[in-house]
């Protein structure tokens, strides 16, 4: 029987009656008294100097408040980066100021010069359009190995484009080599993780007010941390003190990442808003959202994998190039290091491992996380190369995978390239998906394919990931700049009632159901007893917000903690109010009994006790029942799973259908079953649209030529199958309290190989024997042209 | 947006006059206008809204028997109400854009802005339609100009639309997987005269007959009829969605589709 409330039930998702009926409160939804409208004027060049900039038709303008330049920011700081990566060398890598307009030099074609604020919106565009530019183009760089041999400096201060060169572990060179040069067979790939646009349904806005009389500062903003936002801004970029600015996130419609980071629309609203003495709101255009939202991946890689004769793993050895863009975006260096170099070890035992990443600028928008943030680039040449391997060596793609597996009794397993995994099963998971798959089918299916005129393939592949992000300690001594616990209060109302605040962020994910499925399950009460607050620095610890899985196994443990702590004090109630000893005080379904007897007291009469303190032992128990804690998770969490995808490629249009995708992972256990399987379904989407669709594109002068939709293919709900998804196998992860491991991001990090390696399969079983790659997206123009020759 | 004035006239003639003012521009669906003014790259003086026009809505039979599509006719109402008579034609109205698009977008709309990638106009061009606008009527031949270019005058208004109908046609469309506009599209169509083949999509000079197909098919209306043939990648589209290579190729294997569902 499936559980109808708390941990594993399919609770329905409580937001969604707003979210469906219109009733969401978004940052654009906030109206404030006096606001003024802002508009930026961007730059049409990739690269050029500023020589001049003349505000004065605009500031004539009917409505017109304040042009803003780079003058008016003089004294303040550029947006941080919050992670500091080391090269080979021990160097710091290379930390150009990101100003918030402009100085001097425009470095992308978005890049913001100046801000209108007006009255209207209308009036803001209008004198938008009147601040004159005088800029010279300078010739832009844009491929990134062109960038560090010579190419155009992004940034004139700076040596060179190379922000850092990165080897990983650089111990390991050694043997990697050697290992490389001595072995039975080596398959080396080169291939492109294309660049992405994030494309969250809502465009981010910002609105900044200040208030003179208390001389303090609030943002609301489309973030997925609000508290992270207050940290950089107030303390690196503008100088104001924490408990002078509140950051809300209020509801926030997608954010896959690119809400993470700290934009300097932010920090100008904020800044405005003092300046104009009113508020100031900002909302992105979605044309602007193309051309400024940090983009995704951007990798260029060699990888090279070596097998002894029996096809075991031995070595992998691999270069990448990762493009940083512009600017250093908040988290973009860590994504090529520490969330990709660490994953390269997927799901199997190979024993010596290097990864080299050059980070580089180009004259782009800042590339930064993105659902998944290396560990799909990691998981795409692993996966890819590996069915390259078995393609030369004559081994089924599922036997080699599972030859190198990291056995059921081998964790916790030690990888050579810093982590440790805790637990998991990959035969299981890979049994899983040989069943739901329906593999056995698979020549009948093709066969059928080929009456039609249709070549089918196959694609499988394997994922691990490491989410629940991160160990403070560990992510410290990398070079983070912060710490990456999470936070939660539990306040216990009068009458039984639960508030809890949760340093996460839900911008879709499903918190406001979820969360209280754990805290109603622990105590025993209904769900609808629990209510979730969020997205307010006011309101809320401190709290590092939602990315990387994080939510569950990091912010869920902290509300696994303060509800312990709630539990025990409210024991202590109960046992004073029973006149029983504590230790024998038992908690279940929501009543407090003295074991061995049957005298009992409900929740609602100990909460009640706690506020209404007339009997209370108020010598040893403060009144009220209020708890917070913090929790700083130990390791990663190792999500994994194995996947399958058939594809029938058109072989006259190169057009490849997916057919079919199948989904086996390893979650740990599961909260709400319908949560995870929504997560995995958008995942899903998201990586068949990176396979198949998706790809940013700029010209060589550095203007972006996929700057709508009539050029950016999002998938579409035809462009994807029914997926077959199962969670069945759980090794729970052993250091939370909840074992969980985190679900948003795993589809979107296995899904890409698979796809592309059933393309190659449909076209070398189809008699192309040549096409052993295809970059993505493997549109129909790549594959056409690939089947040619 | 700019500001600009609004216009909803009930005849052609009034719709002529209002026209005539500078700068003054025909909403049709304004389903390419209103995104390029909001997008501040058109802008009107005023938009003289054509769909209050009640001759200019619907499809009937003229005295020759061609179908007669009125200009202001939106893509679903072809879809639906054309479906008896010319399936090829309704069935390419009715895979254009989404339901919000075919429930405003309006052919005279579509073919006055010529979209090198737009359907319509391999239907029109393949039909050997014939254009009538509020002062002449022009041959589908004479009516395309290359991208975005037509043979309408400043002002001059589709009024209408006519089809003579084919004994066999279909309409084969490749999509863009972006815009889902036709990457290669081909309006095939068999009359008593010949054979008329369409291309939109494809090539940087808009729309265009292929010649050697239409007299190959002519001879024997099959797929492999054209076999043999291809067209030169020389003057077809490079962008990011297709080599001119790739879109040569599509021509080919677009009309052999639109011929074998003919
Ligand atoms: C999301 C989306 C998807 C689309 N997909 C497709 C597709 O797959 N295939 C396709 O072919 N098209 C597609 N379109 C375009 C659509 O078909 C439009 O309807 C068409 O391009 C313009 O028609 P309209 O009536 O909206 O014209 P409007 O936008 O109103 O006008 C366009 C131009 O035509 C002029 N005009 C309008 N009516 C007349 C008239 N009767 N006489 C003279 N001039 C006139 C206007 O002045 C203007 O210059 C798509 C559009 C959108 C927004």
């Amino acid at each position: 029987m499936p559980k109808d409330q708390g941990i594993g039930a399919s609770t329905k998702r409580r937001e969604d009656v707003r979210f469906l009926t219109g009733k969401g409160r978004y940052t654009d939804d906030i109206n404030l008294r006096g606001q003024t409208h802002c508009v930026f004027v961007r730059s049409q060049v990739a690269h050029g100097r500023i020589n001049a900039i003349d505000t004065s038709a605009a500031e004539a303008m009917p409505g017109v408040i304040k042009v803003f330049t780079a003058a008016d920011f003089a004294g303040k700081g550029g947006v941080p980066c919050g992670w500091q990566i080391h090269d080979k060398q021990g160097n710091p890598m290379l930390e150009p100021k990101h100003p918030i307009l402009a100085e001097g030099k425009v470095r992308y074609v978005g890049d913001a010069i100046a801000a209108v604020v007006a009255e209207t919106l209308e009036q803001a565009k209008d004198a938008a359009e009147a601040v004159v530019l005088d800029i010279d183009e300078l010739p832009a760089v844009v491929d990134m190995k062109a960038a560090v041999q010579g190419g155009a400096l992004v940034h004139d201060e700076l040596s060179s484009n190379l922000c850092y060169d990165w080897g990983f572990i650089e111990d390991n060179k050694g043997a990697v080599d050697e290992a490389i040069k001595s072995a039975h067979h080596v398959t080396t790939l080169e291939l492109v993780n294309n660049r992405l646009i994030p494309n969250a349904m809502e465009p981010r806005a910002a609105i900044g007010d200040y208030s003179m009389a208390s001389d303090d500062y609030t943002l609301y903003t489309t973030s997925q941390n609000p508290h992270v936002i207050r940290l950089l801004m107030g303390a690196f970029v503008l100088g104001i003190p924490e408990h002078k600015l509140r950051v809300v996130a209020p509801d926030v419609g997608g954010g896959f990442g690119s809400k993470i980071f700290h934009y300097v629309e932010e920090a100008f609203v904020t800044h405005a808003a003092k300046v104009v003495g009113r508020p100031v709101k900002w909302t992105c255009s979605r044309s602007e959202s193309f051309m400024t939202d940090a983009h995704g991946r951007d990798h260029v890689t060699k990888i090279e994998l070596a097998l002894d004769k029996d096809g075991h793993f031995l070595a992998i050895r691999t270069e990448t190039y990762a493009n940083m863009g512009a600017y250093l975006s908040t988290f973009a260096s860590s994504v090529p290091t520490y969330l990709h170099g660490t994953l390269m070890a997927g799901n199997y035992k190979t024993p010596h491992i290097y990864v080299n990443v050059k980070a580089v600028f180009t004259n782009t928008v800042p590339v930064d996380a993105y659902r998944g943030a290396g560990r799909p680039e990691a998981t795409f040449q692993l996966e890819r190369v590996i069915d390259k391997a078995a393609r030369e060596l004559g081994i089924d793609p599922i036997e080699l995978r599972r030859r190198n597996f990291v056995q059921p009794n081998e964790f916790p397993y030690q990888t050579p390239v810093a982590v440790a995994y805790d637990t998991g099963n990959y035969q299981a998971t890979m049994d899983k998906l040989v069943e739901i798959a329906d593999l056995s089918g698979f020549e009948a299916r093709r066969a059928e394919s080929a009456k039609k005129g249709l070549l089918r393939g196959l694609g499988v592949n394997c994922y691990i990931e490491a989410c629940g992000i991160a160990p403070s300690n560990l992510v410290g001594q990398l070079g983070a700049r912060a710490g990456l616990y999470e936070s939660a209060t539990v306040r216990v109302n009068a009458t039984g009632g639960i508030v809890v605040m949760t340093g996460s962020h839900s911008h879709g994910q499903g918190h406001e159901t979820t969360f209280p499925q754990v805290v109603a399950e622990m105590i025993g009460i209904p769900e609808g007893q629990v209510e979730i607050v969020h997205g307010d620095t006011a309101n809320v610890p401190m709290g590092m917000g939602t990315y990387g899985s994080r939510s569950l196994a990091v912010g869920g443990s902290a509300i696994v903690r303060a509800t312990n702590k709630i539990i025990a004090k409210a024991k202590k109630i109960a046992a004073h109010l029973m006149e029983a000893s504590e230790g024998d005080i038992e908690l279940k379904d929501g009543k407090f009994s003295v074991a061995g007897t049957d005298k009992s007291v409900d929740w609602g009469s100990v909460c009640l006790a706690a506020y209404v303190p007339h009997n209370y032992p108020l010598a040893e128990l403060e009144p009220g029942l209020e708890e917070t804690a913090f929790y700083d998770p130990s390791n990663f969490t190792y999500p994994a799973g194995a996947y399958a995808c058939e594809v029938e490629v058109d072989p006259g249009t190169g057009k490849v259908t997916v057919c079919s995708f199948a989904a086996a992972d390893d979650f740990g256990n599961v909260i709400n079953p319908m949560i995870v399987e929504g997560q995995v379904h958008g995942g899903l989407a998201q990586g068949i649209g990176q396979a198949m669709l998706e790809a940013a594109a700029y010209d060589e002068n550095g203007q972006l030529l996929s700057g709508s939709y009539m050029d950016y293919a999002m998938p579409r709900a035809d462009d994807v199958p029914f997926y077959k998804v199962d969670h069945s196998c759980q090794t729970p992860c052993t250091h939370n309290p909840l074992g969980v491991k985190g679900c948003g991001e795993a589809g979107a990090i296995g899904s890409p190989p698979a796809v592309v390696n059933a393309v190659i399969d449909a076209l070398q079983r189809g008699g192309y024997s040549h096409v052993t790659h295809i970059d993505m997206p493997v549109s129909p123009v790549r594959v056409w042209s690939a089947m040619q020759g | 947006m700019y500001e600009f004035d609004f216009e909803k006239p009930a005849t052609v003639a009034e719709a002529v006059a209002a026209l005539g003012r500078e700068d003054a521009m025909a909403l049709g669906g304004g389903q390419t206008l209103i995104p390029s003014m909001k997008q501040r790259l058109a802008a009107p003086s005023a938009l003289v809204s054509l769909t209050g026009i009640a001759e200019m809505r619907g499809v009937c039979t003229g005295d020759d028997a061609a179908l007669c599509v009125g200009g202001a006719t939106t893509h679903a109402a072809v879809a639906a109400e054309a479906a008896g008579r010319y399936p090829a034609l309704a069935a390419l109205a009715g895979n254009i854009g989404d339901p919000a698009v075919r429930n405003r977008g309006t052919i005279g709309g579509s073919l006055a802005n010529n979209d090198p990638a737009a359907d319509y106009p391999a239907a029109v061009l393949g039909s050997g339609a014939t254009i009538v606008t509020n002062n002449r009527s022009i041959a589908a031949d004479d009516f395309f100009e290359g991208l975005f270019t037509t043979a309408l005058e400043p002002g001059e208004i589709i009024v209408e639309v006519r089809f003579p109908i084919p004994e066999r046609a279909a309409y084969a469309k490749f999509q863009q997987p972006a815009s889902r506009f036709a990457l290669t599209g081909v309006f095939v169509a068999k009359t008593a005269n010949g054979v008329r083949v369409a291309v939109t999509g494809a090539s940087e000079s808009g729309v265009f007959r292929w010649g050697e197909a239409e007299a190959a098919l002519s001879a024997d209306f099959s797929a492999d009829a054209i076999a043999g043939l291809s067209v030169p990648a020389d003057g077809m589209v490079s962008d990011l969605h297709g080599t001119p290579a790739y879109r040569a190729n599509l021509v080919k294997v677009m009309t052999q589709r639109a011929v074998s569902a003919a």
